[in-house]
């Protein structure tokens, strides 16, 4: 009785292809924005963690300078103290819970291989830098200790600085002129492509950080020191005992701010994926309002429906349907249409979604359960709607159906 | 002629609508008995309460005092369900203008009382197939009404009406839309159900002539039954 019921409903439908398109409309924009607004959230959300991971995990950034926030960065009477080699040295002395420190100071400089040039983004650093930075080595060897303490001409090059100068070929050996000194490229780092902010993160060339600071920097400062934390610390822990050292070793009173900040990497990661899901969550609900819109458009068809059909409702009345096959009729086909319009409106949402992970080049996720739940939303969406106009239907007198002109 | 057991019985039936001082009476205590088998026209000026009977003996309606019984069920008590039931089990309509579905072919429209029956898809194709041929639409089966001439729609209502081998047949003026050619052709099949499956017909007509085609003739005027005589003679 169901399935010759959907049989008609479908046939009914097939027979008004304009009214049954138009109200399809409704649900079939509908979904196809709750399918897109969502399938492009969570595609961002992914985007955003994946690339702050790219910035390592469990980091600890620090950097010299009052921290940003409440009081502001620091005033006029505070001259800004750089980060030195008694910091880091006193990190590598009493810090429990890590995974790797290490010192970094970048610059953008001038890169020269015979006649090509190039602007990278040019570390100092030691040879931790790349485990603290989840970062590899494609080929060739890390700095070694007495290359990173003596400051040895030797760099590191990211996959862009590579094919401006070797194309395709091995670097390993060659010398490149940074900044008016020149360094043995002995390894080619692992290409980790763009930030969501567009900045290209294999233009860089890494060097001991005694070369940077003596032939590039011209002083013997710190910028920033990276703290990984290894894997039973949990990062807030950590960014606690670093405070502890840096305040004991920069002799700050108790009643004197820091006139250092750390960033803790992963908490920017969660701050920022949870913004991205709040608003995919907006935008779903407002995407949402749409389908509420659609699923009124269903019932103002099918009133127009029962009116049109009251005629054919007397016949089915008079021949011997009982009210619940009237009922079941209408709401079948209000269920069908909502349904059918759910459907195409998957197809649209996920083609949408698809076409925009391809120009925003974010990862395109779509979730079998919002894509579940926008057919469950859609069928009831029909039956709720076409509840109402069916039952008008059901309850007609046949002998008034049957002289309605 | 087949002159079986009471079918149709109306014990002092009254239909009436209203309240108080606007109270009128369809019927006024109506006493009717139609048989097996027989073919009954109705008559009556409009107002006169044919199509109110009419309703009630095809379980459409049911009287505001007094007994309709069916085949011994005392129908007019009965609840919609119930008297839907009735009417898919034992009852076929034909009307004037035809009712039949649109853009939905012959076979469909004739099959729609045996989907309500709950028979199976290749038997209800059969049946309704043999209904068409009983009355002699073969090779139109898969016509839309718009693409058959209102005798055609016509036999397809009447396919409709006898595919479930009903007890009664109700005719609503049944040729009220149709030319005098085709008044008779349909008339002549009417005729040759009622005698060929033994069933029993009561049909509404204006026509004298048509109701001549009937072996009883009841009038109605203000809600009795001015006239009830059996024709002689078929026409």
């Amino acid at each position: 009785m169901i399935w010759e019921t959907v049989r008609l409903s479908l046939r009914s439908i097939r027979r008004n292809v304009l009214r049954s398109f138009l109200t399809l409309l409704g649900i079939v924009i509908g979904v196809a924005a709750v399918i897109a607004m969502l399938t492009i959230g969570s595609g961002t959300t992914e985007k955003v963690k994946s690339d702050i991971s790219k910035l390592g995990s469990n980091l600890l950034v620090i950097r010299s300078g009052r921290p940003a926030g409440p009081g502001g960065p620091g005033g006029l009477d505070q001259v800004v103290r750089p980060l030195g080699d008694k910091d880091l040295a006193a990190l590598a002395a009493h810090l429990d819970g890590s995974r790797a420190i290490s010192p970094a100071s970048q610059k953008q400089v001038r890169v020269i291989f015979g006649t090509e040039s190039l602007t990278s983004g040019v570390t100092g650093t030691d040879s931790a830098y790349l485990d603290a930075r989840d970062w590899k080595l494609v080929s060739g060897r890390p700095f070694s200790d007495s290359e990173t303490r003596s400051g040895t001409g030797v760099c590191l090059i990211g996959e862009t600085v590579r094919q401006q100068f070797f194309g395709a070929g091995d670097p390993e050996g060659e010398i490149i002129r940074v900044n008016r000194t020149s360094c043995k490229i002995i390894g080619l780092l692992e290409p980790k492509g763009y930030t969501g902010f567009g900045q290209d993160q294999d233009n860089v060339v890494l060097m001991p950080l005694a070369a940077y600071q003596r032939r590039i920097a011209g002083n013997r400062d710190i910028e920033s020191i990276y703290v990984a934390a290894d894997d039973g610390t949990p990062t807030t822990v950590l960014q606690q005992r670093v405070e502890d050292i840096l305040r004991d070793t920069r002799r700050i009173t108790p009643d004197r701010d820091d006139d250092f900040s750390i960033r803790d990497m992963t908490q920017i990661a969660d701050a920022m994926a949870s913004a991205t899901t709040t608003m995919t969550g907006m935008l779903g609900a407002v995407a949402g309002v749409s389908l509420l819109v659609g699923g009124i458009g269903i019932m103002n068809i099918m009133l127009v429906s029962v009116t049109e059909r009251t005629r054919e409702i007397g016949i089915r009345l008079a021949i011997g349907a009982h009210e619940k096959h009237i009922l079941i009729q209408f709401l079948v086909e209000a269920t069908v249409l909502s349904l059918l319009g759910g459907i195409i409106g998957i197809l649209i949402g996920l083609a949408l979604a698809g076409l925009a992970s391809v120009t925003l080049t974010i990862p395109f996720a779509p979730s079998p359960a919002v894509i579940l739940l926008a057919v469950g939303f859609s069928a009831l969406i029909g039956m709720v709607f076409g509840f109402f106009p069916a039952l008008r239907g059901a309850r007609l007198n046949p002998i008034d159906a049957l002289r309605h002109e | 002629m087949a002159s079986g057991a009471t079918l149709i019985g109306f014990d002092k039936v009254w239909k009436s609508y209203g309240q108080g001082e606007a109270r009128v009476h369809a019927l006024a205590g109506v006493d009717l008995a139609i048989r097996r088998g027989e073919f009954v026209a109705i008559m009556g000026p409009s107002g006169s309460g044919k199509s109110t009977a009419m309703n009630i003996i095809g379980c459409l309606d049911t009287p505001t005092a007094g007994t309709y019984s069916f085949e011994g069920i005392d129908a007019g008590r009965l609840d919609r369900n119930r008297r839907a039931q009735l009417r898919n089990l034992y009852v076929g309509f034909v009307f004037q203008g035809y009712n039949l579905l649109p853009r939905t072919t012959a076979a469909e429209n004739v099959e729609l009382p045996l989907i309500y029956r709950g028979v199976g898809a290749r038997e209800r194709r059969g049946l309704a197939m043999q209904a068409l041929a009983e009355v002699g639409l073969v090779g139109r089966e898969h016509h839309t009404p718009a693409e058959l001439s209102g005798g055609q729609q016509q036999r397809v209502a009447i396919a409709r009406a006898i595919v479930t081998r009903p007890t009664l047949l109700v005719a609503d003026e049944p040729t009220g839309n149709l030319d005098t050619a085709r008044t008779h052709e349909i008339m002549e099949l009417l005729t040759q159900l009622n005698t060929e499956l033994g069933l029993t017909i009561a049909m509404v007509t204006h026509e004298a002539d048509v109701a001549g085609y009937a072996q009883r003739t009841i009038r109605f005027l203000d809600g009795h039954v001015a006239l009830d005589t059996a024709n002689l003679e078929m026409a």
